[in-house]
């Protein structure tokens, strides 16, 4: 995996609560046997008309947004499905990082799988975010993770939290699978003691 | 020793390693797979030469894009289905996993397929790559759904990397009323939570209108704590719970079933353990109830009105005002007016015999409305052939129904089976989420006997009227 330090890029807006994984990435994207190439239907539905066409309401079509780095969204974020098609089609478009109140568990961990930092701030922190992220173009921030910092366009700096273990990771793009294989001696062990103790399971 | 919750003994009894920042390696007892979220994960293992670790464990089965119609048997004919179902075939092969291919009678959605052969088993960690596997919290496992990421990570190490969630109990007290099912309990609850109250915790189901329930019930219960928020949703084993696991196929037998049900006595929530959240709803106060909206949470009882989205707050005031639009709706409309076009009876939620049977219950004698398009899809091959041995499938095609072969079909749409856009569904699925069930397509979700009830009527319609 990538590693993760600094964006400093487009951050835009959807204050819609309750994003859910149907609305990030229909099931019609969901036949892919690869990992790859999803970014152009990421927001299917919001994104294109139902015949076609981008749909130029639509912030991430608008000029000021079409590099985004930066999502700062709505409550409840990714809520749904565990479809990890949601992350890959957010990373493949160019989104790094998204920020909002709070975010659905098995999308907030999907995230981190793939080199995608999710932000939880407190609702004040999250109006001033979002009332930046409205400023188009001139709405750049600067999301510094081994700083756990978020620098506004006019220079106000929200700190946030985040779990150390994935910071870890994410700053040495990790591989979490390697990781637990040099555990590899405690999973023996429990199952070990784990055959003895529930031989049925 | 401190007293502890169910969550609490099952996760403690799963801890393969704990780091110094709590961050621990849970061991994963059964690892269901199917073939949407997988494909990805068996590659990766090729690509790093790594085997799966503990195949015995692992239990695969087709459902989210296979057709439902009778033609299947000759293949499947969208080229990007049959691709990923015969990936699936090929990974199942390639990795020695258990497997139960479209063709066997066996197939069905995951989270029926697991319990219905005895896979799950109270006590356990399962997971799969789906949402929905808070299913099989019914049975007090542990269960979760996991992105494709981890589905590798399970694969190839048994383990998951998590932190602990907190406790939370939701006690529904009394008994219900009738024409109230699991079905209204589940989405009751998460009307009261909101689809993010759950978020954080692991939910445990308790109290009398809990413990009254089968174990369908209570999988239907379970199965939605994710629309909730919650990471997984628990319900304590008892004699209900031995009884349905009991000679299933891969239920312990003998002395091992002894073993095993010496521990499963233990798995309950100790007196005065700590639940960091508590919610009380009384059973005789939930209502047979739809959703009018586009999240779970939406959910008023079948004799409420539609609600003017000027009287929520913050956000939801914008969302519920976006949902009213795109449901085609106005507020004040009774919900016992809203005339749908469309009716889906299935998914893993309500896919289960005594789901069938409960719909058939109201359709005996009866006929769909004319113009209603209505379909049943069983939610395995096994439940299919028991409603067939019932008398359930000759009741439901003489009433108008489509009886299909068993998938996910139209909970989600990735099959042939889908709403046009402005079509309206009265679905015993899920989710109502935008789009869910096609682009543009309007869910409402209800219980398989309000549901029936609907078709008959050709509108959302209070089951009480029908009893």
């Amino acid at each position: 995996m990538e590693k993760f330090d600094k964006v400093h890029g487009v951050a835009a807006p959807m204050p819609l609560i309750n994003i859910d994984t149907d609305m990030i990435i229909p099931k019609v994207h969901l036949k892919t046997i690869k990992r790859s190439g999803l970014g152009v239907v990421l927001f299917d539905e919001m994104r294109y008309h139902e015949h076609g066409g981008e749909n130029e309401d639509f912030v991430l079509n608008k000029p000021a947004y079409r590099q985004t780095e930066i999502l700062v969204a709505g409550d409840n974020f990714g809520c749904g499905s565990s479809r990890e098609h949601a992350p890959w089609a957010i990373k493949d478009f160019g989104i790094k990082v998204v920020i909002s109140t709070s975010f659905a568990d098995i999308f907030f961990n999907n995230c981190f799988k793939n080199g995608i930092l999710p932000i939880v701030v407190e609702e004040e922190h999250h109006a001033i975010l979002m009332e930046d992220a409205h400023k188009g173009e001139n709405a750049r921030m600067t999301v510094h993770l081994e700083d756990q910092q978020i620098t506004t366009s006019d220079g106000v700096v929200i700190e946030f939290s985040v779990d150390p273990h994935r910071k870890h990771c994410l700053l040495n793009g990790l591989d979490d699978i390697g990781l637990t294989m040099e555990k590899d001696h405690h999973i023996d062990k429990f199952e070990d003691h784990a055959s003895q103790a529930r031989p049925w399971v | 020793m401190s007293p502890k919750t169910l969550y609490d003994k099952i996760w403690d009894a799963h801890v393969a390693h704990e780091a110094d920042d709590g961050t621990c390696l849970l061991y994963i007892d059964r690892h269901l797979v199917h073939e949407v979220t997988s494909p990805q994960a068996f590659e990766g293992l090729r690509m790093s030469g790594r085997p799966v670790r503990a195949p015995e464990k692992t239990i695969a089965v087709p459902d989210h894009n296979v057709p439902t119609t009778a033609d299947r048997v000759n293949g499947i004919e969208n080229p990007e289905s049959r691709i990923q179902v015969e990936a699936l075939d090929k990974n199942a092969k390639d990795f020695g996993i258990h497997y139960y291919p479209v063709n066997d009678i066996r197939q069905g959605i995951v989270h029926i397929v697991g319990p219905e052969q005895g896979w799950t088993l109270p006590g356990m960690t399962v997971v799969c790559g789906d949402s929905h596997t808070a299913t099989h919290g019914a049975f007090g496992a542990l269960a979760h759904g996991i992105g494709t990421s981890e589905v590798e990570h399970v694969l190839a190490t048994q383990t998951l990397i998590q932190k602990k969630s907190k406790n939370m109990k939701v006690e529904i007290t009394g008994k219900l009323q009738p024409g109230v099912t699991a079905k209204d309990i589940t989405l009751a609850v998460i009307g009261e939570t909101g689809t993010a109250g759950g978020t954080g915790y692991v939910i445990e189901y308790c109290g009398e209108a809990i413990r009254d329930l089968s174990m369908e019930g209570r999988m239907t219960v379970c199965n939605m704590a994710i629309e909730g928020g919650a990471r997984a949703g628990l319900i304590a084993p008892d004699e209900t719970t031995y009884e349905y696991v009991k000679g299933r196929p891969h239920a312990p037998k003998g002395a091992q079933w002894e073993a095993a049900l010496t521990w499963w006595k233990t798995l309950f929530t100790d007196d005065d353990a700590h639940f960091d959240k508590v919610i009380t709803l009384r059973g005789e106060d939930i209502a047979p109830v739809v959703t009018w909206g586009t999240s779970p949470e939406d959910v008023l009882p079948i004799t409420a009105t539609v609600p003017n989205p000027e009287d929520f707050e913050g956000g939801k005031v914008d969302a519920a005002r976006r949902s009213i639009e795109y449901m085609g709706l106005e507020a004040g409309q009774k919900l016992s007016d809203v005339e749908i076009d469309t009716v889906f009876i299935g998914s893993c939620t309500n896919g289960r015999i005594e789901d069938l049977r409960a719909a058939a219950e109201i359709l005996k004698g009866k006929k769909v409305k004319d113009g209603i398009r209505a379909m049943i899809v069983p939610g395995s091959g096994l439940v299919r052939a028991q409603a067939e041995e019932e008398g359930l499938a000759e009741i439901f095609k003489a009433a108008g129904f489509e009886w299909r072969l068993a998938g996910c079909s139209m909970c989600l749409a990735m099959n042939p089976d889908q709403l046009e856009p402005g079509e309206r569904c009265a679905a015993t699925s899920n989710r109502n989420f935008e789009g869910r069930q096609g682009r543009g397509g309007r869910t409402h979700l209800l219980s398989p006997a309000m549901a029936a009830a609907a078709a008959i009527t050709g509108r959302l319609t209070d089951v009480r009227e029908l009893m």
